[in-house]
């Protein structure tokens, strides 16, 4: 992952071609929903060692925002898919 | 023993055989008033004002690794405290005016060395937002200066100032900012805590925190159960782990800062410059390596290690802010695991859990606040208030809407 | 004299005479000599001084683990400090230079160090130069700083360039020895991509200076062959002068090769160095053992060298390092090296075994001492004898050269950078690589396979795995018989007992095996303990030669196998990188790409003076005859379209054209202030916030069609909102129906701003512009005279009767000339983005100086955009925290200075009159500041606590960094026009 990602559209492209914004885990509440989720989403992160899925976008590529899953300690990465198909995830 | 030129000539004529251990290697006792987790640079601090200053005497600081194995000594050892928001510019003056007197304090030499930092601008806003912040700083009363070009290009020729796509057109110094040797943070700590008692227990993993009726009983170890009336968590890039273990989720990612030393040179860097074009910044040790970095690699780590497309960067910004670096050699690259926060700044506080207590946050700036980061967490933990100068550093701030945002980029950590 | 050229023998060409110099000598070597084995050639045994004592050092090894052999290569910009002799290659006019010793290498005043050594134990500076307290900085740190360090630089700007590449390949093989060699041929045969990379200028590594026979001929004839064979292969890449430094992630190695070091003579046109960055499906790490030094009273006398380098300068180089030269081993390998040298008619004084019954023959006639050991060493600037002893019994031992034989070390560093641990082998006493997965094997001696035979069956087998691993059959490759072979197995011995003077671990930090003992005592005996207090590891060899003995001393001190002590951490580099290299072409001002707006020649050809604008250059005042200042051309601007018109050009605003059927609910959503209502042919001001409800950016919304808008942002955030805006329809509402697209680099625009810009348009327009027409805010297309469409939006930022005019790129200049001859009668003038500045100032607009990613709607006095009616749009829930509608957060408002003689600058603080300066008592900050033409004095936007219940408070403006505090009254943003009937006229 820290120096090639394998895009679903474009195929494997240098790391310097995207651009990383967080964990991906995450999941914007509705408007109304209660202050503390609104918190947790905003503020408060799991941050564990191991596997985890993180938002990158392939900025100087197809630009479609990614969710990478790898491990945080290894950077092996399991799988790599757009965003906008996430099921259950950060909708 | 006290250590003094005396000392080292005595010892020498004895053939160097009479020096004693510069801390015990005891077994964990099964009971202190505080644990403090982490044996890194804040937790040794922690300990030592925790002793000297609030009389608390029965201390463990409990290690997974060796002391000061974490950012203590894998940093650019950059001390400074030309901050701008309220929040934390008091705070970091604080530490500086401790690293100013921490030498005869501990008796070991940390080697602060305050050749000044330089942080260069490029354009009218930044300039704008220099002058903020040094306006900023001499409202605290911490001396700062503006430096034109000209001045510059008196003091420091060796930067770009013909071939640069973004021209230097001034820097803001804090003259009192400079470097210590890291390393000798974390021992003259150690060293010190220990002379007060304080158990330092090396190779000592906490595994879990015992809970009993919601309030903190003490850590499992890989040493065993030990028991504590407090517990302090001073954990830099390992703090979410440790704090999961007491059902704490906390406003950390952690990431990973790469850091480069060259090959070592005669005295060509007198300062400490930082780029305004880009994160670089850099200043030479007492040894004679050029020591500098620039931005996090940007995505979540825990391994202590970067990858080239960063170091790639971080070089092309050195050359581009002083071309004459293009032929020194960069002898060695490392990574730290930083404990970045929501808004860039640090937290000292309680937890919503009775007994534990957190520091963390540091980001990539935790070096220069050893001193006061142990100062004002000791304070806490004994006082049970906070310090006046870190008390805008809670862990509620985020909900509460007081963030401490100097980059002014919001909650996503890798900006900051 | 004690070492010279031999007769014959050596791969150098003895027909091509290389003159260089050493410290102003001339001297001349061959081609295919490094540096120090022509220094060698040259009788130069001394050649640096070390970094803490200063003592005189000479040539350890024949490679790149060289820790003493530092100079500086080069004069004048082309000065490379700290270049390892050893790998230097030599070249014609090469010029180097000693380091680190002043007045000269052979007098050197900082060797008092020397003498002063007991007192300089390791760690002594953390207990001393602590009193006086000022007395640290002042003098005892420039005195250590100044005997410190190695070579010198004045930073001098480097005249050479540097290049970047990737390559992409099946198989990587690091080092071209007998295991590389033979796993590339595997590999190449069988078809696969194959890039070796080599260190070294020549290729063959430890097949060039092996003296053994491969099918009966020279190795090197066997090296030969291959590589021929290599070479008419298109598969294969072969990249000599090429280090691999690091294995990062994926399989992607770092390498730099040398593409022009090894000349006086630079081509321009080429790069000196070249970085690849090698994707590769699977590697092969060949890259040998290193011979561990030995550590005895005296080991770092120049002329004491491991055994290995020795053979490798008589059987590589043709130098003999030494007439007389004694062995010194603990394995069978200081054998091989007495070989080598009896056959080439040197002398060898004794083969001094640490063993007591090794089975090991020395050559005829050779004294053999078994059970000895070397206990110290005399000689000042190069060895002369050496002091044997042999249970007990010392006897002084004539010889001008040591070959030091302290066993075998795999070079396992590459193996290691990515977190995996060396693992101790008992059996071979030494550290091995970590199994790492599929994608990087370690071949041959790296592996612990040191015979030849062993090394050239194991770089086969294990590029026949890599082979079948990626689908293909095996080729054929029949193994060359080797003759004679050396068994180089040894006795660990990580120091000899005994020694008489100090025995160093580390040689060019001056590291000896008191200072790891005095570690042990003070409690610094863990591995990193160790390295940090003692600097043992820490030069720039980092350790490659001395770590392992430092370790197997630890762990005798400690009682525990070299095991539990484990090593230190290897990263890259393995072996220094410039900074050069790693840059690339990222220099000067090509640090960064350079954007130029469409209309660029327009303001150049008006004389515009031009200022970068992140990576843009924007256009900032015109300067006429007669003017002397920036102010004065900006004042007339600002007058100028205050009183007639001006042009200015805003084409770096970024442009987004957004369709679909819910583009209105996705900028509803994206946006704080209502979208959803625009009626088409509309704009409207728009305030972007972040999730946490801070302002973000801001710019305008026009709708041209139902589902059609076009949004604009500032120059700064324009790839900022983009992405932004894909995150919200990518990730946060996929399944509304938009989609957008960035027009910035498609439109040029320009402002038209004053009483007069209708006049002036309409000159160029075909469409009605009245008032009636095109009234505030309208935004649509219209026809210019010659036929061509573009878009007009009627927007102001400077308060005047203003339009927006954008035409496609490729017709700005026309379109910007037109107005300019349009306007000519009218008194038009082409202003800039300082002026523009100026003018928005004085209506009270807000910019980034303002909204600084601290400031809510609110604070920027823009509370009532806020939808609040509208269910949700990124940042309306968090903007209700408390801390984000406390009443004491610093508000916008205006300042107007009231001593005229005293300006504003933004950055400047606020502080109640007769308050003291305190963090406590700051009540804010001037946001942006200026002289006003208009109203004919300094003015100013400013943040102040609760400001706008203090309009018509006296304030002072905290200048302290300038030295300035001036009084000034709190006003209105709004300086100018608060009715705005000027912006409807």
């Amino acid at each position: 992952m820290a120096s090639l990602i394998p895009c679903p559209h474009c195929g494997t492209r240098p790391r310097q071609e995207f651009s990383v914004r967080g964990d991906a885990t995450p999941v914007r509440p509705a408007p109304m929903a209660a202050d503390e989720v609104w918190n947790d989403y905003m503020h408060v992160r799991a941050n564990p060692r191991g596997r985890i899925r993180e938002h990158w976008q392939h900025i100087a590529g197809c630009r479609r925002w990614l969710v990478v899953e790898r491990d945080n300690f290894t950077h092996e990465v399991f799988s790599v898919s757009d965003a906008s198909l996430e099921q259950g995830g950060a909708r | 023993m006290r250590y003094s030129a005396f000392s080292i000539f005595k010892q020498a004529l004895a053939g160097n055989l009479g020096w004693k251990p510069a801390w015990r290697e005891p077994q964990p006792k099964p009971h202190y008033d505080v644990i403090i987790v982490g044996g890194g640079g804040h937790g040794l601090a922690t300990a030592y004002y925790l002793a000297k200053e609030f009389g608390v005497r029965n201390i463990a600081v409990v290690e997974k690794g060796y002391l000061g194995s974490g950012n203590v000594g894998r940093n650019t050892t950059i001390v400074r405290s030309n901050y701008m928001l309220p929040g934390n510019e008091p705070f970091y003056e604080f530490s500086l005016k401790l690293w100013e007197g921490l030498e005869q304090e501990l008796n070991y030499n940390v080697m602060l060395s305050q050749r000044g930092i330089i942080s260069l601008y490029h354009n009218d806003s930044q300039r704008d937002h220099y002058t903020r912040r040094g306006n900023a700083m001499m409202m605290e009363g911490v001396a700062a200066e503006q430096l034109d070009r000209d001045t510059l290009k008196k003091m420091l020729p060796f930067l770009n100032f013909d071939h640069a796509r973004f021209p230097i057109i001034g820097g803001l110094l804090q003259k009192r900012a400079g470097t210590a040797r890291h390393d000798a943070v974390a021992w003259g700590f150690a060293r010190g805590a220990d002379r007060l008692g304080v158990d330092l227990i090396q190779n000592c993993e906490v595994t879990g925190i015992r809970r009993e009726s919601g309030v903190v009983t003490g850590v499992e170890t890989t040493k065993g159960f030990i028991g504590c009336n407090k517990l302090a968590l001073a954990a830099a890039g390992n703090t979410s782990r440790v704090g999961e273990m007491a059902g704490l989720k906390l406003p950390i990612e952690s990431h990973v800062l790469q850091a480069f030393v060259t090959e070592g040179l005669k005295p060509c860097i007198d300062h400490v410059i930082t780029y305004g074009a880009g994160h670089f910044y850099i200043s030479q040790s007492d040894k004679g390596g050029l020591v500098f970095g620039a931005e996090i690699d940007g995505y979540s780590s825990y391994a202590q290690r970067g990858n080239l497309a960063t170091a790639e960067h971080v070089m092309e910004e050195g050359v581009t802010m002083i071309p004459g670096l293009s032929r020194v050699r960069v002898l060695r690259a490392w990574g730290g695991v930083m404990d970045m926060s929501m808004d860039g700044s640090p937290i000292i506080d309680r937890t919503p859990i009775d007994n534990l207590y957190l520091n963390c946050g540091w980001c990539y700036g935790g070096f220069k606040a050893t001193p006061a980061s142990g100062f004002c967490f000791a304070y806490l933990i004994a006082k049970g208030e906070s310090h006046h100068v870190a008390r805008a550093l809670r862990l509620d701030r985020f909900e509460r809407g007081f963030p401490i945002d100097e980059a002014g980029v919001g909650t996503q950590p890798n900006l900051h | 004299m004690t070492a010279f050229r031999l007769a014959a023998g050596g791969l150098v060409d003895r027909s091509q005479t290389v003159p260089f110099s050493f410290d102003g000598a001339r001297l001349s070597g061959h081609a295919g000599d490094t540096l120090a084995s022509a220094l060698l050639a040259n009788d130069r045994l001394l050649v640096g001084r070390s970094f803490k004592y200063h003592r005189p050092r000479g040539i350890v090894t024949a490679g790149p683990a060289e820790p003493n052999a530092l100079v500086t290569v080069g004069s004048g910009a082309r000065r490379d400090p700290n270049t390892k002799a050893t790998v230097a290659e030599l070249y014609d006019g090469l010029t180097a230079t000693s380091q680190n010793r002043w007045p000269s290498l052979s007098w050197d005043i900082g060797a008092v160090n020397n003498l002063m050594s007991r007192f300089l134990s390791a760690g002594f500076y953390y207990k001393t130069f602590m009193w006086p307290a000022a007395f640290w900085e002042k003098v005892y740190e420039p005195l250590i700083r100044h005997a410190a360090g190695l070579g010198r630089t004045d930073l001098p700007r480097d005249p050479d360039g540097y290049e970047k590449s990737w390559a992409h390949c099946d198989l990587l093989v690091v080092g071209s020895g007998p295991a590389g060699l033979a796993a590339a041929l595997v590999a190449a045969r069988s078809g696969l991509r194959v890039i070796l990379a080599e260190q070294d200028f020549a290729l063959g590594g430890a097949l060039l200076s092996e003296t053994t026979r491969l099918d009966g001929e020279p190795p090197v004839v066997f090296a030969r062959r291959v590589i021929e064979e290599l070479q008419a292969n298109p598969n294969v890449t072969l990249l000599a002068r090429t280090t691999v430094f690091g294995w990062y992630d994926d399989n992607v190695f770092g390498a730099v090769e040398r593409v022009q070091k090894h000349s006086a003579v630079v081509d321009a046109a080429r790069p000196v160095e070249r970085l690849w960055r090698i994707v590769a499906k699977h590697a092969v790490l060949a890259t040998g053992a290193e011979e561990r030094p030995l550590v005895f009273g005296g080991n770092d006398r120049p002329g004491v060298m491991t055994a290995s380098a020795v053979s490798a300068y008589a059987n590589r180089f043709g130098v003999a390092v030494g007439k007389s030269v004694a062995v010194f081993t603990n394995g069978s390998s200081g054998y091989r090296t007495a070989r080598d040298l009896t056959s080439q008619g040197i002398e060898i004084a004794a083969v001094i075994d640490t063993r007591t019954n090794a089975a090991d023959t020395a050559p005829d006639g050779v004294r053999l001492i078994r059970g000895g050991s070397v206990v110290d060493t005399k000689g000042r600037q190069r060895l002369r004898a050496i002091v044997t002893d042999r249970g007990g019994f010392e006897e002084l031992l004539a010889c001008d050269a040591v070959a030091m034989s302290g066993g075998w070390s795999p070079v396992i560093h590459l193996a290691c950078q990515r977190g995996g641990k060396p693992v101790w082998s008992e059996a071979l006493q030494a550290f091995m690589a970590p199994e790492v997965g599929a994608g990087l094997v370690i071949a041959g001696a790296a592996a612990g396979h040191y015979r030849l035979s062993e090394c050239v069956e194991d770089g086969a087998r294990k590029a026949s795995a890599v082979v079948e691993a990626l689908g293909h059959s095996v080729a054929g490759f029949d193994r060359p018989a080797v003759g004679e072979e050396v068994d180089p197995s040894f006795t660990a011995l990580w120091h000899v007992p005994g020694a008489k003077s100090k025995a160093f671990v580390d040689f060019q930090n001056d590291v000896h095996t008191k200072d790891l003992g005095l570690a042990v005592r003070e409690g610094f005996g863990h591995v990193e303990h160790a390295k940090r207090y003692t600097t043992g590891g820490m030069a720039t060899d980092q350790g490659k030669l001395g770590n392992i003995n430092a370790i197997g001393i630890l762990a005798a001190m400690r009682g525990v196998s070299p095991a539990d002590v484990g090593t230190t951490t290897f990263r890259p580099f393995y072996t220094p990188v410039s900074f050069g290299a790693l840059a690339g072409t990222s220099v000067d001002e090509h640090a960064m790409p350079t954007r130029r707006s469409p209309l660029h020649g327009w303001a150049a050809r008006n004389g515009a003076v031009f200022i970068d604008a992140g990576l843009w250059y924007r256009s900032s005042w015109f300067p006429k005859e007669g003017e002397k200042t920036w102010r004065d051309s900006v004042d007339r601007e600002v007058r100028t379209v205050r009183e007639n018109a001006g042009l200015c050009d805003v084409s770096t605003l970024g442009k987004i054209e957004v369709f679909g059927p819910d583009a209105a609910e996705f900028l509803n959503r994206l946006y704080c202030n209502p979208v959803l209502k625009l009626p088409i042919g509309k704009a409207r001001y728009g305030l972007m916030l972040r999730e946490d409800g801070m302002v973000y950016d801001d710019g305008t919304v026009s709708r041209l069609g139902e589902a059609h808008f076009l949004v604009t942002t500032t120059t700064a955030m324009a790839g900022g909102v983009l992405s932004h805006m894909e995150f919200a329809t990518q990730v946060l509402w996929p399944d509304l129906r938009v989609r957008f697209l960035s027009v910035s680099d498609q439109w040029a625009q320009m402002s038209i701003a004053g009483p007069k810009a209708r006049t002036i348009l309409q000159a160029v327009v075909e469409d009605d512009l009245s008032d009636a027409a095109v009234p505030f805010l309208a935004a649509r297309e219209v026809r210019l005279k010659g036929n061509l469409k573009a878009r007009l939006f009627r927007i102001s930022f400077s308060g005047e009767l203003a339009y927006e005019l954008a035409v496609p790129a490729g017709h700005g200049e026309a379109a910007a000339d037109a107005l300019m001859r349009a306007g000519q009668p009218h008194g038009l003038c082409a202003y800039g983005v300082e002026a523009l500045n100026v003018l928005r100032i004085e209506k009270g607009h807000v910019t980034h100086a303002e909204l600084d990613g601290r400031v809510t709607p609110d604070d920027a006095g823009l509370g009532r955009m806020m939808g609040s009616a509208k269910h949700d749009f990124i940042g309306k829930r968090l903007s209700t925290r408390f801390g984000l509608t406390a009443a004491d957060r610093a508000q916008l408002v205006g300042l107007k200075a009231l001593e005229a003689d005293k300006d504003f600058r933004a950055g400047a603080h606020l502080l109640k009159d007769g308050a003291k300066p305190s963090t406590l008592n700051d009540q804010g900050w001037v946001s942006s500041a200026c002289f006003s033409p208009t109203l004919g004095g300094h003015i100013a936007l400013a943040f102040l606590k609760s400001g706008r219940e203090r309009y018509g408070e006296k304030i002072v403006v905290w200048d302290q960094l300038r030295g300035v505090e001036t009084m000034a009254e709190v006003c209105n943003p709004v300086f100018v026009d608060p009715e705005n009937r000027k912006l409807m006229a």
